[in-house]
């Protein structure tokens, strides 16, 4: 694998470690299985280059995306809280709708952005070649979410928001809020898959209206292999732990793709996902029953 | 001071198993009175207290805490001023979150939670000496997952939260059924000490007569989603389960099916 694929491994593997984070809240945090993830992302890719390649500066387009991102999760925790549609469906409902959505704000299939300024080529010093200044700020982007997650989950909101997925009727017993909770949380959600969505678009030249299939398959991946590499309650280590799962992720998906020798192709994707994630899923259920095993002899 | 008046509940209203859980329940409890509530199954004990909390919304009737109306109040909004711990000890807390976690959850209740940490290291010590006050060692494992507890542990912790906030009602719901003999006279004692020391409206549903006279001030008695028996002060201190279950008999004048139970 040469140092090219290499770094663009990491730089798709940083922006999808957003999208990781997002499902962490979403799945693991608020217990909320969110579908909303394979619009949203989409979503914030549609927003960001509809808007630069209006001329609108990428800076603003990428704060609208994210806006849009937790609109679209409003919309989800709404539809669940207050219709009490079933989280999933409600999820599922919301995803479905993004897609016309989603083809209205491009008008189009795809907006590419290959001329037009973005924020990386913004950010880009001049010394610095792109497939180097690309992952380098994007891991900047990344390190500031974690931080800004931990330092929110340690507030009493964001204690609240844990106790409400955690035990929805001790923290409401508790004076919390949770209907509030959860609308909270999938906007936080959904804003940093629309991030990464408007991220995505900006590194691959455009957004396509089926740049989302998939993304949270390619996120709960992310948070599982993370989970399997650093297995920890504490909610730091998790945040860094979705963010390594997101790149060893990546990193494998082009080990996997780039070597000839066994012969796969981009189009096999989501195979390789599928079979990674459900490695990752059985070899802590191995590891604990080899344990086990040991333990009562 | 607690007061329900005409409360109704009916589950399943209009289809063949209709249950009127409540039929028209009215108890006032004046400020820092411990009663007791017993009655057989479904007599409607757990529904009052759900109703008194608004985890259930009531049919009719008005729930009202120092003269303020709260029935429509949603649960978290009434929190501020009901303390509640469940039957089962897991309910009660936070299984993923540590114990300080779980206790700075409590001391936030009823209170605006904003973006201030929501453990300040300046909190640590009060949970620590209320911690120790329990004599289990925990006010040495405040970062321990409140998960890696025992079930007794964790329905005294609740205690502890639950009383961690000046409010003014705090619920008990067949709080120690669930524990072991030795571990349920504990959370009772606790449960006795706590009372006397916060000076808390209380009302405590218990399956045993036993327990039922032993504490608090008064005794009510639910049977079939009313109030039947309503015994405190001289009358209480003389009696004995036989004579409480004589005056049930007398009230309801029928034969109680489910002595045994009643009795455990």
């Amino acid at each position: 694998m040469s140092l090219f694929s290499l770094l663009g491994a990491l730089e798709i593997g940083l922006v999808f470690a957003l999208v990781a984070l997002g499902v962490l809240i979403s799945f693991r945090l608020l217990r909320f299985p969110d579908l909303t993830v394979d619009g949203s992302f989409p979503l914030g890719g549609a927003v960001a280059a509809t808007l630069i390649s209006s001329g609108i500066d990428p800076f603003t387009s990428t704060v609208a995306a994210t806006v849009a991102g937790a609109l679209a999760g409003l919309v989800t925790g709404w539809l669940n809280v207050r219709l009490r549609i079933m989280d999933l469906l409600a999820s599922i409902l919301m995803m479905i709708a993004l897609y016309s959505i989603n083809l209205r704000i491009m008008g189009r299939p795809n907006v590419p952005l290959i001329t037009e300024p973005t924020v990386f080529t913004l950010l880009q010093p001049g010394w610095l070649s792109d497939y180097v200044a690309r992952p380098l700020i994007l891991a900047v982007v990344v390190v500031l979410a974690k931080l800004l997650l931990d330092w929110f989950f340690a507030t009493q909101t964001g204690l609240a928001m844990r106790a409400t997925g955690s035990n929805g009727r001790m923290a409401r017993a508790q004076g919390a809020n949770t209907g509030a909770m959860i609308l909270g949380g999938m906007a936080l959600s959904n804003a940093l898959v629309g991030l990464a969505g408007a991220l995505f678009a900006q590194t691959q030249g455009g957004a396509d209206i089926s740049m989302g299939i998939g993304t949270i398959v390619i996120g709960l991946a992310a948070v599982i292999v993370g989970e399997s590499i650093l297995p920890s309650r504490r909610l730091v280590m998790a945040t860094l732990a979705v963010i390594l799962g997101a790149i060893v992720y990546r990193f494998f998906i082009a080990l996997a793709l780039n070597s000839d020798f066994i012969g796969l192709k981009a189009q096999d994707l989501n195979l390789v996902t599928a079979v990674l994630v459900t490695i990752a899923l059985v070899i802590p259920m191995a590891k604990r029953r080899f344990v086990g095993k040991r333990g009562r002899a | 001071m607690l007061s329900a008046k005409d409360l109704r509940i009916t589950f399943n209203a209009g289809t063949p198993i209709e249950t009127r859980a409540l039929r028209g329940l009215s108890l006032d409890i004046p400020s820092g009175q411990f009663v007791t509530v017993i009655g057989s199954n479904g007599a409607g004990k757990s529904t009052f207290l759900n109703a008194v909390s608004g985890d259930l919304p009531v049919d009719a009737g008005t729930v009202s805490i120092d003269g303020v109306d709260v029935t429509r109040q949603p649960v978290w909004l009434r929190a501020g001023q009901v303390a509640r711990v469940f039957q089962d000890p897991m309910a009660g807390t936070c299984e993923d979150l540590t114990i300080e976690e779980n206790m700075a959850l409590a001391q936030m209740r009823g209170a605006r939670r904003g973006f201030g940490r929501a453990v300040k290291p300046s909190m640590r010590e009060g949970f620590r000496e209320r911690l120790a006050t329990l004599g289990l060692g925990l006010e040495n494992r405040l970062t321990d997952r409140i998960g890696l507890l025992s079930g007794g542990q964790r329905q005294a912790v609740s205690l502890l939260m639950a009383a961690l906030q000046p409010s003014r009602i705090l619920l008990l719901d067949e709080h120690t059924a669930a524990l072991d003999p030795r571990t349920a006279d504990f959370v009772l004692q606790l449960t006795a000490r706590i009372v006397a020391e916060s000076g808390l409206t209380t009302m405590m549903v218990t399956h045993s007569m036993r327990q039922a006279l032993d504490v608090g001030d008064r005794t009510v008695m639910l049977h079939q989603g009313e109030v039947v028996l309503d015994v405190s002060g001289e009358e209480r201190r003389g009696m004995d389960v036989p004579d409480l279950l004589a005056m049930f008999e007398r009230v309801r004048g029928e034969q109680l099916a489910d002595d045994a139970l009643l009795l455990g």
